[in-house]
C-alpha cells in the first residue's frame, strides 16, 4: 500500500475526513467482491499518479457496517470522494481506469 | 511500422483464455485485450466472475469458485505466452490487413493484427422500465455475489427464471429473509436440479406470470410495481433490493455493419469459427445463441484458436 493509501474504520471515519479537507476517495469494497479485486490496482495506480492532489482511503464493508449504512452503501465497489469533508462524487459499481479519471478528474 | 501481432483476442471469457492458451501453444504470442472493470458481465474475465460456485466444469468434482477458475484460465494463458492488457476494442477496421483495432477513442491507440478472435460474450440486459437505471447501486443490483450482502434480514426479489436467476435467489438466502423469484411465465427455463433446489428451499416465494412494470424509492428501492400478464391486475410489492437476472445480450455493438450478425446481434460464424471477414474468427457467447456455457465457450475457443492458427500457416505458405 502506498503511502498515499490509507484504511478507515468506523473509529477513524470522522476523525481522518474532518481533519484532512483535502480530497478523498472512499473506496468501499470486499475481500468476496470480484469487481473490487479488478479494481484495486487501478485505484493503486490513481493514488501514485494523484499523490499530492488526491488521497485515497479504503473502507471494509464487512468489517465497518456503520460507515457504510450511514452512506447507504447497497452495491460494491462503491466510490464516494470527499471534498472539504463533503461527499460530492458516487461512483457505483466497476470502471476502467480512463473513465474513473475522467469522472473524478472534474472535481479535483 | 509499429508492432503487428499474429493474433489479437478480444474478450477474457472461458473462449477468449482458451483460445489463449491454443495460441499461445502454438508460438503465435497472442495479445489478449480481456475488457475494462465493470459490475455487469462484460468485465475481465466474462460473466464467471459474477458466479460463486461453479459445479458443472468438468474436472472439478468439489466445485470451483467462479472467479478462481478465470484466475486459473488466465495464468495458464500467460504461462504459455500470452499478453493480457485491460483494454477493449473502442472501434476496429478489418478493410485491409493489418487489421486496426482501437482501445480508446484516442485516435493513435491502435493495435495492429494479422488475425483477430472475438470473443466478447455477453452483457447482462436490464429490464428498461422507470426507477431501474436511477435506483443502481441503491437497491437495484446485477451482480448477487457483490452485494447479496448488504440485504441481511431483508426481503428482495430475484427477476428472471433461467438458471442464473435461481442461482442468485439461492444465493442470496444465505443473507436474506424472504426472495421473490418473479418470472413472466408459469414455468421456470432453468435446469431440473436448481429448480428442485429453489422449490425446496422456503425462502423462495416464486411469483408467477408477472411483469415488473417500475421500480419505486426515492433514496433506496421500496416496492416494485407488478402486473399480472393473465389477470391484467396490478400490484405492489413492498422489498428492499431487487436483483435483475433476465438473461443477456452479445456484446457485439462495435462490430456492426462490419461483421454479419443474425437480428439479435450473434455473430454469424461459417464453417467452424470462420466470420464473413478473412482472418476473422468468433468463439463463445458472441456467436453462440444456444448453449451459452462456460464449457461450450471454451470448446468453442479452442476451435478458433485451431482455425487461426491454420489460417496462418496457409498465409505462409502462399
Amino acid at each position: 500500500m502506498s503511502q498515499n493509501m490509507i484504511e478507515l474504520t468506523d473509529k477513524t471515519f470522522d476523525e481522518v475526513l474532518l481533519e484532512d479537507i483535502s480530497p478523498v476517495l472512499v473506496d468501499f469494497w470486499a475481500e468476496w467482491c470480484g469487481p473490487c479485486k479488478t479494481i484495486s490496482p487501478i485505484l493503486d495506480e490513481i493514488a501514485l499518479e494523484k499523490t499530492g492532489a488526491l488521497r485515497i482511503a479504503k473502507l471494509n464493508v464487512d468489517e465497518n457496517l456503520d460507515v457504510t449504512r450511514r452512506f447507504e452503501v447497497l452495491s460494491i465497489p462503491t466510490l464516494i470522494l470527499f471534498k472539504d469533508s463533503e461527499p460530492v462524487l458516487r461512483i457505483v459499481g466497476a470502471k476502467g481506469k480512463s473513465q474513473l479519471l475522467e469522472l473524478i478528474d472534474e472535481h479535483l | 511500422m509499429p508492432k503487428t501481432y499474429e493474433v489479437v483476442i478480444l474478450g477474457s471469457g472461458p473462449a477468449g483464455l482458451t483460445a489463449a492458451i491454443y495460441t499461445g501453444r502454438a508460438n503465435l504470442s497472442p495479445l489478449v485485450l480481456e475488457g475494462e472493470p465493470s459490475s455487469a458481465s462484460d468485465q475481465p474475465g466474462g460473466q464467471l466472475m459474477l458466479t460463486t460456485e461453479v459445479e458443472n466444469f468438468p474436472g472439478f468434482p468439489e466445485g470451483v469458485q467462479g472467479p478462481e477458475l478465470m484466475d486459473r484460465m488466465r495464468n495458464q494463458a500467460i504461462k504459455f505466452g500470452a499478453s493480457v492488457e485491460q483494454k477493449k476494442a473502442f472501434r476496429v477496421s478489418f478493410d485491409q490487413k493489418p487489421y486496426k483495432i482501437w482501445t480508446s477513442l484516442d485516435e493513435t491507440d491502435i493495435i495492429y493484427a494479422n488475425s483477430v478472435i472475438i470473443a466478447t460474450g455477453a452483457k447482462s440486459l436490464m429490464l428498461d422500465i422507470p426507477g431501474e437505471q436511477e435506483l443502481v447501486g441503491h437497491g437495484v443490483s446485477t451482480c448477487a455475489t457483490c452485494d447479496g450482502f448488504f440485504f441481511r434480514d431483508k426481503t428482495i426479489a430475484v427477476i428472471g427464471g433461467g438458471d442464473s436467476a435461481l442461482e442468485e435467489a439461492l444465493f442470496l438466502t444465505r443473507f436474506a429473509n424472504k426472495v421473490y423469484l418473479i418470472h413472466r411465465r408459469n414455468e421456470w427455463r432453468a435446469s431440473p436440479i436448481m429448480q428442485e433446489r429453489a422449490r425446496s428451499n422456503v425462502k423462495i416465494v416464486p411469483i408467477w406470470n408477472t411483469k415488473v412494470t417500475s421500480v419505486n424509492g426515492a433514496s433506496t428501492v421500496k416496492s416494485l410495481s407488478l402486473l399480472n400478464t393473465e389477470t391484467n391486475e396490478t400490484t405492489e410489492l413492498e422489498l428492499d433490493g431487487v436483483f435483475i437476472a433476465i438473461g443477456h445480450s452479445p456484446s457485439t455493438e462495435v462490430f456492426k455493419g462490419i461483421i454479419d450478425m443474425d437480428e439479435n446481434g450473434y455473430i454469424e460464424t461459417g464453417v467452424g469459427t470462420q466470420t464473413n471477414i478473412e482472418g476473422v474468427f468468433a468463439c463463445g457467447d458472441v456467436q453462440d445463441h444456444t448453449y451459452k456455457q462456460a464449457i461450450t465457450a471454451a470448446g468453442s475457443g479452442c476451435m478458433a484458436a485451431l482455425d487461426v492458427q491454420k489460417y496462418i500457416e496457409n498465409l505462409v505458405e502462399t
